[in-house]
């Protein structure tokens, strides 16, 4: 019996988040949101992919490198702590596993072995499927889509997009057909990016098996919703980690202000709510991998419940800051949106809640 | 991640669930009348409580790594074992084997740092059931601060004469006994002067006052001390360790408060009494605001007992830091504990609030009171303001709490 991470995965991680480190530092992450930095960014992204990013989940007779979802979670929790501003949860997750569960033998020799090579990158639109904001709604008829999808993950420059009806049918577009009409959103985070679609007649490849069975759509939502856990969990640990390095060099009254109660108080609570939330993301993820019957009122729990306490740790941490952590040098404020977007996304707590209820047959 | 714990565990599995099948639903004749966690359903054989605990030893099933000699089973320490027993036992609703101060904590104390003598003498029949004991450590003026405690230890004569007084102390009035701790040594540093001492609780000089708590339950005491007098030898450790000797057990006190299983037993009873009870008719779980909090909990309470595999993992493979899990269980377990007991009485309303042995009582009014009693247990054992201060220093390396002069 071992409950962790294994000494493979915590390897792989600690090259991610190394690798961070060194080409990824705030301040270049400055550069990137603000839009003067697309080639670095460019050279980011293709590091990662070189350490295998874009395939960890893509079985090996696709040129994947057949890994777990346990060992992606271990990754996306490094690229929440050190902020990575490249897609992950959907081109490489969520396109993948939708693909392996929902695709024909032809679709997934087509569509999985160009995307180890990275030759081929897809954007996930699933928001509507999850919860219609702003009456978007997609329909898909005799393979062509029509539509508006809100809110679509890991889209700019991908050269593929994947869509889902209400039905969790899925189908993938090519990004530069006629009649995909594609605005760029500003939210908060800005590591990351998100589009707007709309498509008319678009011709759509759906994959076959989701035209019978919600297993493809169920399990990329799922492994989503904890890669999405796991990088709130990262990033709230960044946090943790800052405002305890901070409250040890900031002085007032001639204290350093972490030996002032409160602020202590704050740390040690900050430090109780997270601890659980890796067991819970890992147990997930394990879940996922082993388990199937439990898996997807765990990955609701887990993505609910560290949606919650990342929230609670990115004000703490910003406050144990002061009026440092309110500015743009500190830069506490980069993860502060990364939880925030992670939150909403695929299913902002409440919603996630109610679909964990009926999970159970409540 | 390995969340088998290997073959060699499935025959023990079978066996436990087995020994569960054979005395499902039995009861005790001698049951004390207490809301109780869980729910027994009474309908099997019926025993007392002493022949149960017995049973347990003699299985195996409690006191496994005690040595035989002291009236344990004499086993292997299994920690996995301890996990089988105590979910097969919590899923069968089975009750487990005795607990209390003596055997979660004078047991591994003895076992740790007492003499020959003391193991042969108290171990075995504490662990029957025989011995109680209660804990005497806090006083008037020193409960967070305890190491200020001032109860007085002189020998004399080859005796222990004690005076002072104890307060808090939880079932000194059903006890025989009680450890104790004493300030022996006037002149040293304030850690350096305490002992660590048993007492009978007939002995002469020694009075005990009920005191009651908000549950209107037994629960604890003051106790007086006035030249009572015990021998030299009733002393754990030297003289003036009683600090450290009380330390070892103190991680025992909080492990034993805050048991996962137990809290996801009470979200599942939750559930069903949510699909039970009605508000204008319609049934609390199909109430979404409700369902929502309900959800909440039930998250946090599986990410809680996540948290615990986690730290057991950690007992077994070296090696594998979880220092602050290990840490954070009775800080996030009792508030857990508590606001799910709160939540349960909130979404009854007023129903939730009947008591005793009112008329339309739920549950024999057990949330209620447990929500009442989780609240003395966030406070008894280390309050949460100091497990945050133990969090944030040992854990997170911050900063001590500054020193006072005169402390
Ligand atoms: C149900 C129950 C059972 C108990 N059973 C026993 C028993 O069997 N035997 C026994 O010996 N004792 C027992 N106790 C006593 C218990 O250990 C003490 O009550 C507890 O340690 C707190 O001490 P206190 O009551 O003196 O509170 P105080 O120490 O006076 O605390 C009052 C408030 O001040 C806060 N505070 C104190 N010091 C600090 C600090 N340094 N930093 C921040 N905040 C601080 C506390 O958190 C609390 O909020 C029991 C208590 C309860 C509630």
């Amino acid at each position: 019996m071992y409950f962790g991470l294994s000494e493979d995965q915590i390897f792989f991680q600690e090259n991610v988040s190394k690798f961070l480190e060194d080409q990824s530092n705030l301040d270049v992450i400055r550069k990137i949101t603000e839009g003067e930095a697309n080639e670095i960014q460019q050279e980011i992204h293709d590091g990662l992919l070189n350490l295998g990013l874009s395939s960890l989940l893509i079985p090996e007779q696709y040129g994947g490198l057949g890994l777990d979802l346990l060992f992606a979670t271990a990754v996306s929790q490094s690229l929440g702590e050190g902020l990575g501003p490249i897609p992950f949860a959907g081109s490489y997750i969520m396109a993948p596993l939708a693909i392996m569960h929902g695709g024909n033998k032809e679709q997934k020799n087509n569509y999985l072995i160009k995307m180890s090579e990275n030759s081929m990158r897809i954007g996930v639109g699933f928001s509507e499927y999850i919860g219609a904001r702003d009456n978007a709604n997609i329909s898909i008829n005799d393979n062509k889509i029509s539509g508006r999808a809100l809110f679509v993950i890991d889209a700019k420059d991908a050269s593929h997009l994947m869509f889902s009806d209400k039905n969790g049918m899925i189908g993938i577009v090519e990004s530069s057909s006629s009649g995909i009409e594609i605005t760029e959103l500003v939210a908060v985070d800005k590591t990351r990016n998100f589009l707007e679609v709309q498509l008319k007649d678009v011709d759509i490849d759906i994959l076959e098996l989701t035209s019978t069975s919600k297993e493809a759509i169920d399990k990329s939502i799922d492994a989503g919703r904890i890669i999405l856990a796991a990088d709130s969990l990262g990033a709230s640990q960044a946090l943790i980690d800052k405002a305890v390095e901070y409250s040890k060099e900031r002085k007032q009254f001639n204290r350093v202000i972490g030996s002032f109660q409160a602020v202590k108080h704050m740390c040690a609570e900050m430090a109780a709510d997270l601890e659980p939330c890796y067991a819970l993301v890992w147990h997930a993820a394990h879940c996922f991998d082993n388990s199937p019957d439990e898996s997807r009122l765990m990955a609701c729990h887990a993505k609910s419940h560290v949606s919650e306490v990342s929230k609670t740790i990115g004000k703490k941490a910003t406050e144990v800051h002061g009026g440092m952590g309110f500015t743009d040098l500190m830069g506490v404020h980069y993860w502060f949106k990364r939880i925030g977007v992670n939150r909403q996304t695929l299913g902002a707590p409440e919603v996630i809640r109610e679909e964990a209820a009926r999970i159970q047959n409540f | 991640m390995d969340l088998n714990y290997g073959s060699q565990y499935e025959d023990f599995k079978i066996e436990v669930q087995d020994f569960c099948k054979e005395w499902h639903g039995i009861n005790f004749s001698d049951a004390a009348k207490t809301p109780m966690s869980q729910n027994f359903e009474s309908n099997g054989k019926t025993i007392k409580r002493s022949e149960w605990q017995s049973i347990l030893i003699e299985k195996g099933y409690t006191a496994r790594s005690v040595p035989k000699e002291y009236g344990g089973y004499g086993g292997e320490s299994d920690i996995i074992k301890n996990r089988i027993i105590a979910t097969e036992f919590s899923n069968a609703k089975i009750p487990s084997a005795m607990g209390g101060q003596g055997i979660d904590m004078l047991v591994p104390t003895l076992l740790e740092l007492g003499t020959e003598e003391q193991k042969k003498q108290y171990i075995k029949p504490t662990l029957r059931g025989e011995m109680i004991w209660c804990q005497g450590y806090s006083e008037p003026n020193a409960g967070s601060d305890l190491a200020s405690l001032q109860t007085k230890g002189e020998l004399i004569d080859g005796n222990w004469v004690i005076n002072g007084q104890k307060i808090w102390t939880s079932t000194a009035q059903f006890s025989q006994m009680m450890f104790c701790l004493v300030r022996t040594e006037p002149d040293a540093q304030k850690h350096a002067g305490i002992s660590y001492i048993l007492i009978p609780m007939d002995t002469p000089g020694l009075e005990i006052r009920p005191l009651v708590d908000m549950t209107l339950k037994p629960g604890f005491n003051e106790v007086f001390f006035t030249d009572v007098t015990v021998p030299e030898g009733n002393i754990i450790g030297k003289r003036g360790e009683g600090w450290a000797v009380a330390n070892a057990t103190l991680g025992h006190e909080r492990g034993a408060l805050t048991d996962p299983n137990a809290t996801m037993n009470r979200v599942n009873s939750l559930i069903n009494r949510m699909k039970k009870e009605t508000i204008d008719g319609k049934r609390l779980i199909d109430i979404p605001v409700y369902r929502d909090k309900l959800i909440a909990i039930q998250a946090k309470v599986t990410a809680f007992q996540s948290n615990s595999l986690r730290v057991l993992s950690s007992k077994i493979n070296k090696g594998q830091d979880t220092k602050i899990a290990g840490m954070i269980q009775k800080l996030v377990g009792t508030e857990l504990r508590h606001e799910l007991e709160g939540f349960a009485v909130d979404i009854m309303g007023e129903l939730g609030t009947l008591y005793e042995d009112s008329p339309n009582l739920r549950d024999g009014g057990s949330w209620q009171f447990l929500y009442m009693y989780y609240l003395g247990l966030i406070i008894g054992g280390g309050t949460s303001q100091i497990q945050k201060n133990i969090i944030s220093e040992r854990g997170l390396g911050m900063p001590r709490e500054p020193k006072v002069q005169g402390n």
